[in-house]
């Protein structure tokens, strides 16, 4: 059964097409894995999926008690911000609707902490969010998405600027969360994420493919979407 | 200085607007500097001497010509900016160039002697009256109320925008309260340094703090600290010196910033040079 179905979605930045009939079923813990060329439409289908673009065409159904959780690249935000990762993360939880004189509970400091521990950041929490490596600001970032505890976790190139060794890291992070949620990631990282991902689909204007990682579809189990 | 502080009503008005335009700085200017709209709000400040000449010209208090130009700018290039192409540097520049014109056309068109624009150009803390005092201790109070009680929002707003819209906070709200705010500080800064030099006062404080601290509350109270001890300073020094108090205001704190930024750098060498030892 699936949790998340794109039908038919188009999306348009003026006059441009940037994808066109996109059909995609997304089922619990699955882990996909979306490829293709710069410009192929990839980055539009996750903002499609998260909300952030209006498709000019199709629909976008999420399962009724199915929450997303958003992981952006590092190029997103201003690395000298005055900011320490304990912030960050907390502010994951900020409510949507804007309240005077928020504070955070106790409660979900506690969350944060129990999130960081989990994620291998509990002592870095007073560092500035520039202090940090490229791995450990990734860490951040999902455990920042944790917070308000999403069944579906959607990455946009979580290893772009990071070195090898936190690399392997991340994805064996993403491997241990996903035997509890679904998966979606962008990467041009086919060879290394192979092994845990489930499907890769192949994105460029449209889902032109989606097959099974590389070794099982050379033996022939690529697949077509539904 | 101090005696003379009891003894006029000028120095007092003085004193005040100083302690109140750098706690308004402090807040909005570190806001400024994080979401880099420092040349956003150098277009804003030039706009309204548009609303202060107009001012002159249909006889009303210039300074809330000054409020009404800049917050018509800065909603308007917001707006622009979502509708159009066009570039945000291209839109400033040209409502910059466009709000002086005004300015200048109508103090021209102004009937009688021209009034002496210059302590809006460049500051006369020393000639704001009640009426200027009470507006600007009420956009102060609201300005710090506002930061305070939104402030977890602001946060999130400065460091990741995106990420703000994603979860669902209506980042449109903040964009507009934020734009807002800094008309209304620029305004506020009208009389302590004046239209040309005010983006020094809302950039430097903060960019001074920043050099010693991680944390985006510290750097807003640092700031508003830092702000008082040069506008007092630079009061009491274009007072003693009978220089003009906006440029020594600029100065002082354009030297801080120097200084900072070199001592930090020589602390860095030092500490690197025993950790190599």
């Amino acid at each position: 059964m699936p949790i998340l179905k794109v039908n038919h979605l188009q999306v348009n930045y003026g006059q441009t097409m940037a994808l066109t009939d996109v059909n995609l079923e997304v089922e619990a813990c699955d882990f996909i894995g979306i490829i293709g060329p710069n410009g192929g439409g990839k980055t539009s289908l996750i903002k499609a999926i998260l909300g952030i673009i209006k498709p000019v065409r199709g629909t976008i159904e999420l399962d009724p008690g199915e929450t997303l959780g958003y992981v952006p690249q590092l190029t997103t935000f201003d690395r000298n911000f005055p900011i320490t990762v304990l912030e960050v993360i907390l502010l994951g939880h900020l409510p949507k609707r804007i309240t005077l004189g928020h504070r955070f509970t106790r409660h979900e400091k506690e969350h944060a902490a129990f999130v960081m521990e989990r994620l291998g950041i509990g002592d870095l929490k007073k560092r500035q969010i520039g202090e940090l490596s490229g791995g450990q600001m990734q860490r951040v970032l999902v455990a920042r998405a944790l917070m308000t505890h999403p069944t579906i976790l959607v990455l946009d190139e979580p290893t772009a600027g990071v070195d090898e060794a936190s690399k392997k890291e991340i994805y064996q992070l993403l491997a241990e969360l996903n035997k509890n949620m679904t998966i979606l990631m962008i990467t041009h990282d086919q060879l290394d994420t192979a092994p845990f991902i489930s499907r890769f689909i192949y994105v460029n204007k449209t889902i032109c493919r989606s097959e099974l990682p590389i070794w099982e579809g050379l033996i022939g189990k690529e697949r077509k979407v539904q | 200085m101090i005696e003379a502080l009891f003894k006029y009503t000028f120095l007092q008005n003085a004193f005040l607007t100083a302690v109140f335009a750098s706690i308004v700085c402090g807040i909005v200017g570190t806001i400024i500097v994080e979401k880099k709209l420092v040349s956003f709000s150098g277009g804003i400040a030039h706009v309204s001497f548009g609303g202060i000449g107009l001012g002159y010209f249909l006889k009303f208090e210039p300074i809330f010509g000054g409020i009404a130009f800049a917050i018509l700018a800065a909603l308007g290039v917001a707006q622009i900016r979502k509708r159009s192409n066009t570039n945000e540097d291209t839109l400033i520049s040209m409502l910059w160039a466009a709000g002086m014109a005004l300015g200048i056309l109508f103090i021209a068109l102004t009937p009688g002697y021209p009034p002496d624009m210059t302590s809006y150009l460049f500051g006369d803390i020393l000639t704001v009256n009640a009426l200027y005092l009470r507006v600007m201790i009420g956009l102060s109070a609201a300005v710090l109320l506002i930061v305070t009680l939104l402030y977890s929002y602001w946060k999130m707003y400065l460091f990741d925008e995106e990420y703000a819209g994603i979860i669902g906070i209506r980042t449109s709200t903040l964009e507009f309260i934020l734009y807002l705010m800094i008309a209304v500080s620029i305004v506020i800064l009208i009389k302590v340094v004046g239209i040309i030099l005010s983006i020094a006062m809302l950039t430097a404080p903060p960019a001074i703090v920043k050099l010693f601290t991680n944390r985006l509350s510290r750097v807003m109270i640092g700031a508003g600290i830092l702000g008082i001890m040069f506008n007092l300073a630079g009061l009491t020094i274009s007072y003693q010196m009978n220089i003009p108090s906006g440029a020594t205001i600029i100065l002082l704190a354009i030297s801080a910033y120097l200084l900072a930024f070199l001592g930090k750098k020589a602390m860095i060498t030092l500490l690197n040079h025993k950790v190599t030892k």
